[in-house]
């Protein structure tokens, strides 16, 4: 309940900044892109840190979700957004539409290529990225190498934060289940997972069908965010992104899936001086929290939030 | 029947710049068990030293090709070398995934710090002309299309992959990185000093794609950006991984099979061409998993 209040207060703090004019709509925008990003990184955690497969094609799954739901979006309201109530409930259907599409591209990839392991899926996967991004440039409905463009806009601050608060608290639920846990054992030890009854392949190809429809799902806000998509924003340069922000933040844990995009999205504003010297400096982030803080920023510890809180266990009468 | 063999000819001339990024790639990770992303842009260092040395050696040596491309590959391998003292050093004996984010963090750092407007400049550049392209004439109505530039890049590319072969095969040097590249501890506790058989890979491997760097920027006649090395990088990797990362002869087979079939994909659709790759890799991959012709290691407990 803590939790809750605490979320509205800060919804309630931005809006207000943004009503009162300190927060400008740039600002508003890098918080919403923050909200997608945390979005992406959490299910790209649930794959890469908490299930210890290697998926480095995260945005191919984006770029499904984004296109599925932008073509929804703009065949059926023909940019006619005036109305909210006709477009708000399409815009759900076309952003869960997009998510179940990425999924069962997620399935496409994922079902065959968990035969093979470790660097090897990290191609696949790679490859499955720059795959889809070339079918979408060779397919003239999607507007091909020129872009989509003409997408109504409907995400706003208020649908961002709905999304992501829904989105990380599904995937943290998932997390805590008997899935969880049995993800984190094939993290640790695929063999005695293995031996321990749990169907591996099964639990990884479910694991990342999951991820797959979030990254969806997020790639449908995305979309509905900059009005314009183009393959190109859906590179192989684009899943690094999510590395980088997964991998700084911690990727064994939740809260670090969120610090880490979050910190990078805004960071670009906290350093405005070193604009040009931005893009080296990421990296060197990188590499450094990798030299002398291998488990990243938050390692394995969770913010209170994020944790389920223990259940007042009854006693047993005998 | 023209228009086929003019394919497979341009197939080739890709393929052996591939196969030059493929070999480094193949040879460093046979040692470290590291995919370095950095790679590519080592090899998009090469093609710039090129652009900055040319002129110099044209007017120390007279000719230009030679002393260039030694220079850049040079220069490269004391980057490699540097490059695995730095970054990888560290993250020896942590987990292998942090070494290959360490490698992601590696190739963007590289990519932009090129960028700045006083290293290289994120400009388009024209590449000095090392030779003079002139086409060779070819008996028959077949309509062939040979430069000698193309001759040049398989020639140079065959002369180094010969090396390498003589490199690791019969030197010392050479001998002890396939011990290690087989059997890390065994060969450690058989005298092998890891450390310089590893910064050895780390030197070879760099060379190699400075001298491929070389040969894109001759070919193509231009540097299109610091970012240039990342699409031939990445198809040179799918390369090595095609067939069989960690193999020698595979690195190159690999490579020869991604150039062919990028050529004949290429005069179909542009944007086939450069699908293909991926389409094959997950073809292949799916088929065998570790490769054309690499080796099924069965996992022991």
């Amino acid at each position: 309940m803590a939790t809750i209040i605490a979320f509205v207060l800060v919804y309630v703090v931005i809006k207000s900044l943004n009503l009162t004019g300190i927060l400008n709509a740039y600002y508003i925008q890098l918080i919403i892109l923050a909200g997608i990003n945390i979005v992406m990184t959490v299910s790209l955690g649930m794959v890469n840190g908490f299930t210890g497969q290697f998926s480095i094609g995260h945005a191919g799954f984006m770029a499904v979700g984004a296109y599925t739901s932008a073509m929804i979006t703009t065949v059926w309201l023909h940019a006619s957004t005036a109305n909210p109530w006709v477009g708000y409930p399409v815009f759900i259907v076309a952003i869960l539409a997009g998510g179940l599409l990425a999924g069962a591209a997620g399935y496409l990839v994922g079902a065959p290529s968990m035969r093979v392991k470790g660097d090897y899926l990290a191609i696949v996967t790679l490859s499955a990225n720059e795959l889809i991004r070339t079918v979408i440039r060779v397919t003239d409905v999607l507007g091909g190498p020129r872009g989509l463009g003409g997408i109504p806009k409907f995400t706003t601050l208020e649908v961002v934060f709905v999304f992501a608060i829904v989105s990380v608290v599904l995937m943290r639920n998932y997390l805590f289940s008997s899935h969880g846990r049995s993800m984190k054992a094939i993290r640790d030890s695929e063999i005695a997972a293995e031996a321990t009854g749990i169907n591996t392949t099964r639990q990884k190809v479910f694991v990342f069908v999951f991820s797959a429809f979030f990254a969806g799902v997020s790639g449908g806000v995305f979309a509905h965010l900059l009005q314009f998509i183009h393959p190109d924003n859906f590179s192989f340069m684009k899943s690094l992104e999510y590395l980088i922000y997964l991998y700084v933040g911690g990727s064994t844990s939740i809260s670090g899936a969120i610090v880490g995009p979050a910190i990078f999205t805004l960071l670009p504003e906290l350093m405005r001086g070193l604009q040009s010297w931005r893009m080296v400096i990421y990296p060197l982030i990188l590499i450094l929290t990798m030299i002398f803080r291998t488990e990243g920023i938050m390692g394995l510890k969770e913010f209170s939030f994020i944790l389920i809180p223990q259940r007042q266990r009854k006693e047993v009468s005998a | 029947m023209g228009q086929f063999l003019q394919q497979l000819i341009n197939g080739i001339q890709i393929g052996s710049i591939y196969a030059l990024i493929a070999l480094g790639y193949t040879i460093v990770y046979g040692i470290v068990r590291i995919i370095n992303f950095a790679h590519a842009d080592i090899f998009m260092v090469g093609a710039y030293m090129g652009f900055f040395l040319a002129p110099v050696m044209a007017k120390i040596f007279g000719g230009a090709f030679i002393p260039t491309i030694i220079a850049a590959m040079l220069i490269t391998g004391l980057l490699g070398f540097v490059m695995e003292k730095l970054a990888y050093r560290p993250l020896r004996y942590k987990s292998r995934l942090s070494a290959l984010i360490t490698a992601l963090g590696v190739s963007i750092f590289l990519e932009n710090f090129c960028a700045m407007p006083f290293i290289f400049g994120p400009n388009f550049r024209k590449f000095p002309d090392l030779i003079v392209a002139k086409n060779i004439p070819i008996p028959g109505n077949l309509g062939l299309n040979i430069s000698n530039v193309l001759l040049l890049d398989v020639g140079v590319s065959v002369i180094l992959m010969v090396l390498l072969f003589w490199f690791v095969n019969k030197t010392l040097i050479g001998k002890q990185m396939r011990a290690v590249a087989f059997d890390k501890p065994t060969a450690s506790l058989m005298g092998i000093n890891i450390d310089i058989v590893i910064s050895a890979a780390f030197i070879v491997g760099p060379a190699l794609a400075g001298a491929g760097g070389i040969l894109y920027g001759t070919t193509y006649g231009m540097l299109a950006s610091p970012f240039l090395g990342i699409w031939p990088g990445l198809k040179a990797f799918i390369a090595a991984v095609l067939g069989g990362i960690g193999n020698i002869p595979g690195a190159v087979l690999g490579a020869y099979i991604m150039g062919i079939s990028e050529a004949f994909a290429t005069s179909v659709n542009s944007n086939l061409g450069y699908g293909i790759a991926f389409a094959i890799l997950i073809g292949i991959l799916l088929v065998r998993p570790s490769g054309l012709l690499g080796k099924f290691m069965p996992e022991k407990v």
